[in-house]
Parts: structure tokens; C-alpha cells; sequence
């Protein structure tokens, strides 16, 4: 997906910039209410994650003048504000969502993932491997041509698998993606949903193997 | 929640009007009595100088009609003269004439004058005789007599008795005068007071009317002397109003300088742990994450608290669509839910639930049920959410399959920074149900909290419904 970061932090903005890159999105950042303009102008974005503190205005002010210009590009408000009141009043302005700084990415992922969805705007990239086909977005996965219902969480693994088939990927990094990263987790959590996938996945060519010691890894037949 | 403002009891001075009427009363007394005197005095002095002038004119021509005849004196009194002393009333009259110094005629004990009288400028004194008090003249003249000029001295006196009954009479007349402007003064008063007084009335009502919570400015008239107190009152309104924004944005930028801090930490911290491959580095890379999550969740729950505080005082009222609220917060949720594989079911009755009050505070409250029940419950399991009317309540009810109360009563995990034993690795400040019971009790709704006896917990909130 491609973002537009309207965000004043140097240090946050470039935080949040490399972990969403880390997870294979575009960012484009812009530091103030005029470069996000300039930025608008030129490019298309999926999702604009928008800051309500900014050097050259509100972000409130930003969020009207978008919606008065008919721009369907769906908002996320990071606010860090408190006022129990500013996140009714964002919604009501036009914000898709909003998100209370700090915040989970796993939380920031799965809202603009509720957010995409409802607005049915974004143009869904299927992901196919082997005879799974895989729509991240609406959340179905098939196997050959067959609907496979998972639940969220099974689809996020399929979702983690996929993002690098043919790589073992360790216990620590799949549960990191999963799971809250303040709550504890237990040890055999993601063998548990391991289980599951494999089970839900049954009669696919695809696999799930396990590489003792180390971690699992998805190959296709 | 909604404490009454006390303040120490202010002195009480006596009303303006009671003030106000007394003095005029009086004054007005004073004025009466003042009146009295003057027209007394007045009458007094009109009447004796009246009779002065007539007992002189008499007395004067009295002793220009002395003339001198062979071995004596002769008077010849004309009519003028009579009608003159007949003119002075119901007063019996006595007279001396001496001539050489030795009386020749009339009353030989009249008193004399204390100073002799010169040529013709009379001389006017007071004296008392045979019982009554007399207004006497003297008056002084030579005549030749013999050939010789002989002092002559003509004294005549008048009781004064007619005069003192018709002094008497005017001053009585003063003093129903007197009276008559004292009792028409009084209902004068009253209306004096009332009309002076009734702009500090109005003024008084209509700041009155006000109530506590309308901060601005008194724009009604005010009568001149006044204004300074309108004034005062005015900015003293305006500076409290500046006061209140500036907690308001205080609360704001505080929120904002701690979270976004906070925001880079955890953002770094979870990059950090993406990347890191041995346990122990892990470890503490998710300690500080959770000590993230909770430093951000505390300054949350405080800031949010303060303006809860903060806004029940406000005292908004404004109707709200409980069940749009619900649906709305519950739709927030759903992400997060995800995350846990957790279900929100809702059941929204069909009919419009509207109550009155704080849309801002109600929405804190429910919120702040909803995040309990997500949080404290288990992944893959259900949070149900429903609503229903209940009388003239509306009842809000949200049934976890989490945790339970463990043990504990609303009384004490509603406690401010009160956790249950049973939180477990949950992170929470211990400040939410306090905000959900402070929002109830400002809007004059309840909480209920009871442990399932499958295991869970059941929220209720009841909300009194707009009338």
C-alpha cells in the first residue's frame, strides 16, 4: 500500500516511515500541511495517516478542506491529543478512523486494512502461490478456486508465510507479527495457529514445514 | 461528578430599600419638625412686629398730641389715635406720663424703660405687671412749658395675650402641616425606593437567572454607579473562561508532548525487536514496549479523567442517540477485536434511545466498558452488547466471557487507580470504571458490575432517558 505520513515529528515520522516499509508499504512523508498538499497534487495514496498538530495548521483544518474537495483518499487520524472530545470531532469532520498515539502497528494494520475494506476503494493486489489464492484486504483465501474461511488471525499467518515464501521464518519474528507486543504471549501460541492453518489449508499443494529449531517455512509442490 | 460550589457565608448588610426608606422617613420628619418651627417662629415674630409698630405709631402720637397749656400739659387724643389702639385687639392697655421725671397721668407703677428713650426713636421692652406680661413703648419728648422745656416721657403697655392665642393658632396650623407633609412622605418613600431601587433589581435578577455554568458576559443595563460592579463581575467571568481553556488546552498539550515521545519509543522498540534474534535483547525490548503501553495508557486515563472532571462541571446538555453511540464505538472496536479473533455482538433495540447530558462524557463512559470487556477478555471469544429501555432508563449491558471480577465489588475497583487481583499481564491504569461511574453519576444514571455465573463479567449502565 502507499501512505502519505503527514506528520511534524522528525523522529516519529521517520520511525513510523521505516516500519511500515519494513513491512513492504510505500510512505511518502510530509512534515507539514503545505508539503502534503504538494505531495497530493502529484501522487496518489491509499491511506493518508494525518497528524492534528502541525507546524502550518490543524490537522482538523486539513481534514475539512479534503473532504470539501471531494478527495476520496481515505484519512486516518494519529492524534495525540487527549481531549476525550477531539476524537469524536475528528470523526465527525471526515477521519475514517483514528488512532491514539502510541500505537500498536499490528492495531495500525488491521484498521487500515477496516478501513480499505469499507471504503471498497483500493485496488486489491491478489497474492497467489501455488494453488492458494489470497485477497489480504477481503480477508479470503481459496484453495484451488475453493473458499477456505479463516479467521483473522490465521489469515494474518497466511498473510506473514506469504510475504516471504521459501524463508524460515522464526517463532519470535511470526509471533511478533501476531500477537500484541505488550502482552505475553505464550510458547506454543503460534503452534497452536500453525495447527490450525495447516488444517484449514488441507488438500493444497502449498505447505507449512516445520524446520526444527529454527522455525517454518511455506513451500509449494 | 457534580459537587454544589460552597462558599463561606457572605455578611449580610440591612436591604437597600429598608435603608432607604428609613432615611427618607426620616427626613421627612426632620423636614416636618423644621417646617413647624420656621412657620411658628415666623408667625411669632410677624405678629409681635405687627403690634410693635402699632403700640409705637400709637404711642408716638400720643406724645405729639401733649401740648403744653398754662401750669401743665393737655392731651387731646384724636380718633386716629383710638382706632389706632382699638386696632390691637381684645388687650387691656395702661399708660404712665411723666414730664420732669415725676408722673402726672396714668399708671404711676408702670415699669420704666431700662434705658431712657431719645426724641421720638421709641424704646420697645417687655415687663411683668399686676400678673400679666406687657409689651411696652417708650417714648420721649421735651415740651415747653413755662417757658422752659420739660422732658416729657410716654409709656404705654398692652398685654399680649390675643397675640400669643393667634401664634398658637398659626403654629398648631404649622404643625398639622408638619404632619400632613410627614404622612404624605411616607407612601412617597416607599415609591422613591421601589423606583430607585428597581434597576439593582433587575440586574440582580438577571444575573441570577443565569445559573453557574453561563459564562458570559452580563450584558443587561445597568444604572451608572453600577457598571464598575458589572464590570468587575464581567471580567472576573472572562478571566475564569480563560481559565477553564486554558485547562482545556493545557490537558491537550500535555497529552501531546507526553504521546508523541512515547509514540517514537514504541515505534523504535518494535523495530528494534523485529530485528533482534537473541532472547535476552527480546526480553527487554518487550519490557519496554509493555512499559511503553503503560506510561501511554496512564497519561491517557489521567488526561481523560481530568477532562471528565473537567467536563462534568461544564454540565453540557445536549440530546444523545445512545444507540447510534453504541454502534458507532462498537464498529472502533472491531479492529481490535480482530486482532484477538474476538466477536462484538450488538442487539440495538429498534426504537430510538435518546438520553440527555454530555455526548463527549457518555461516549468516555461507554468506551471506556467496551475497552474493559476487549481487553480483559479471552482471544476467540464473544463480547455481546445490548440495549434495551428499562422504564425511563435505558439500559446498556456488555457480557464478557473474560476474566470475572475476582472477587472484587464495584466499590472497590472503582476506586481511582484500583486494579483487580485477577488483571493478570493486562495493562490498564486502574482509572476507567472510575470515569465510567463519574460520568454516570454527573448524568444521574448507574453502574452495575456482576460476576456471570458461567465466568465473565456483565456490565450494566443505565442511562435516565430524555423525558
Amino acid at each position: 500500500m502507499r501512505f502519505l505520513l503527514i506528520e511534524d515529528n522528525a523522529d516519529l515520522a521517520r520511525s513510523i516511515r521505516e516500519r511500515l516499509e519494513m513491512d513492504g508499504h510505500a510512505v511518502d512523508h510530509a512534515p507539514s500541511l503545505g508539503d502534503a498538499e504538494d505531495h497530493l497534487a502529484v501522487a496518489r495514496y491509499d491511506l493518508i495517516l494525518l497528524d492534528i498538530t502541525l507546524p502550518d495548521g490543524d490537522g482538523r483544518t486539513f481534514l475539512q478542506r479534503h473532504r470539501a474537495a471531494q478527495a476520496d483518499t481515505p484519512v486516518i487520524v494519529l492524534t495525540a491529543r487527549s481531549a476525550v472530545s477531539d476524537r469524536v470531532d475528528t470523526l465527525d469532520l471526515g477521519a475514517d478512523d483514528y488512532l491514539t498515539k502510541p500505537f500498536d502497528f499490528a492495531e495500525l494494520e488491521a484498521r487500515c486494512r477496516a478501513v480499505l475494506r469499507r471504503r471498497g476503494g483500493a485496488a486489491t493486489t491478489l497474492r497467489r502461490y501455488a494453488d492458494l489464492t489470497f485477497d489480504p484486504l477481503g480477508g479470503f483465501v481459496t484453495v484451488a478456486g475453493e473458499n477456505r474461511d479463516l479467521r483473522n488471525r490465521e489469515l494474518r499467518l497466511l498473510e506473514v508465510l506469504l510475504s516471504a515464501p521459501g524463508r524460515i521464518l522464526s517463532k519470535d519474528q511470526l509471533n511478533d507479527r501476531l500477537f500484541s507486543l505488550s502482552e505475553p504471549v505464550s510458547d506454543n501460541a503460534i503452534e497452536v495457529y500453525v495447527a490450525r492453518l495447516r488444517k484449514k489449508l488441507e488438500g493444497s499443494s502449498a505447505r507449512i514445514e516445520t524446520v526444527r529449531g529454527l522455525g517454518y517455512r511455506l513451500t509449494g509442490g | 461528578m457534580r459537587r454544589p460550589l460552597r462558599l463561606p457565608a457572605t455578611p449580610r448588610l440591612p436591604s437597600l430599600r429598608k435603608r432607604l426608606i428609613v432615611q427618607l422617613i426620616a427626613l421627612s420628619a426632620g423636614l416636618a419638625v423644621v417646617l413647624y418651627v420656621a412657620v411658628r417662629l415666623g408667625a411669632e415674630r410677624a405678629s409681635e412686629a405687627t403690634l410693635d409698630g402699632l403700640l409705637g405709631a400709637a404711642t408716638s402720637t400720643i406724645a405729639e398730641e401733649l401740648r403744653s397749656v398754662e401750669g401743665g400739659a393737655e392731651l387731646d387724643l384724636s380718633p386716629g389715635t383710638f382706632s389706632m389702639l382699638a386696632a390691637m385687639g381684645e388687650e387691656r392697655i395702661f399708660h404712665r406720663i411723666d414730664i420732669n421725671g415725676l408722673p402726672v397721668t396714668g399708671y404711676d407703677d408702670l415699669p420704666r424703660p431700662p434705658q431712657e428713650p431719645t426724641a421720638l426713636e421709641p424704646v420697645f421692652y417687655d415687663a411683668d405687671y399686676r400678673d400679666a406680661e406687657l409689651r411696652l413703648v417708650a417714648v420721649a419728648r421735651s415740651l415747653m412749658i413755662e417757658n422752659r422745656a420739660a422732658p416729657v416721657l410716654v409709656i404705654v403697655g398692652q398685654t399680649r395675650d390675643g397675640q400669643r392665642a393667634v401664634a398658637q393658632a398659626l403654629a398648631n396650623r404649622a404643625a398639622l402641616i408638619g404632619l400632613m407633609v410627614f404622612l404624605i412622605a411616607i407612601p412617597f418613600s416607599l415609591l422613591v425606593a421601589r423606583a430607585f431601587l428597581r434597576p439593582v433589581g433587575r440586574l440582580a435578577e438577571a444575573v441570577g437567572r443565569r445559573g453557574g455554568h453561563d459564562l458570559r458576559p452580563v450584558r443587561h443595563p445597568a444604572p451608572a454607579e453600577l457598571m464598575p460592579l458589572v464590570e468587575q463581575l464581567n471580567a472576573f467571568i472572562a478571566r475564569l473562561r480563560q481559565t477553564l481553556s486554558q485547562t482545556e488546552t493545557f490537558i491537550a498539550e500535555a497529552a501531546h508532548h507526553i504521546r508523541t515521545p512515547l509514540a517514537t519509543l514504541r515505534s523504535e522498540a518494535e523495530m528494534a525487536l523485529r530485528q533482534a534474534g537473541d532472547e535476552p535483547t527480546r526480553a527487554r525490548l518487550r519490557g519496554m514496549i509493555r512499559a511503553t503501553e503503560e506510561s501511554a495508557r496512564s497519561a491517557n486515563q489521567l488526561l481523560d479523567h481530568a477532562t471528565v472532571l473537567f467536563r462534568a462541571e461544564q454540565f453540557t446538555q445536549e440530546r444523545v442517540d445512545i444507540g447510534a453511540m453504541i454502534a458507532a464505538l462498537a464498529d472502533r472496536f472491531r479492529p481490535t477485536a480482530d486482532l484477538k479473533d474476538m466477536e462484538i455482538r450488538l442487539d440495538l433495540p429498534s426504537e430510538r434511545l435518546e438520553t440527555t447530558g454530555d455526548a463527549v462524557l457518555i461516549e468516555a463512559a461507554v468506551r471506556n466498558l467496551i475497552d474493559n470487556a476487549v481487553k480483559y477478555s479471552p482471544e476467540e471469544s464473544e463480547v455481546a452488547i445490548t440495549l434495551t429501555r428499562d422504564g425511563t432508563f435505558a439500559r446498556l449491558t456488555l457480557r464478557d466471557h473474560g476474566r470475572g471480577l475476582g472477587g472484587e465489588t464495584l466499590a472497590t475497583l472503582s476506586r481511582r487507580f484500583r486494579r483487580g487481583p485477577n488483571v493478570g499481564g493486562v495493562i490498564g491504569s486502574g482509572l476507567g470504571l472510575t470515569i465510567v461511574l463519574e460520568t454516570a453519576a454527573a448524568m444521574g444514571g448507574r453502574l452495575e458490575l456482576t460476576e456471570h455465573e458461567e465466568g465473565g463479567t456483565c456490565a450494566t449502565l443505565w442511562f435516565p432517558l430524555s423525558s
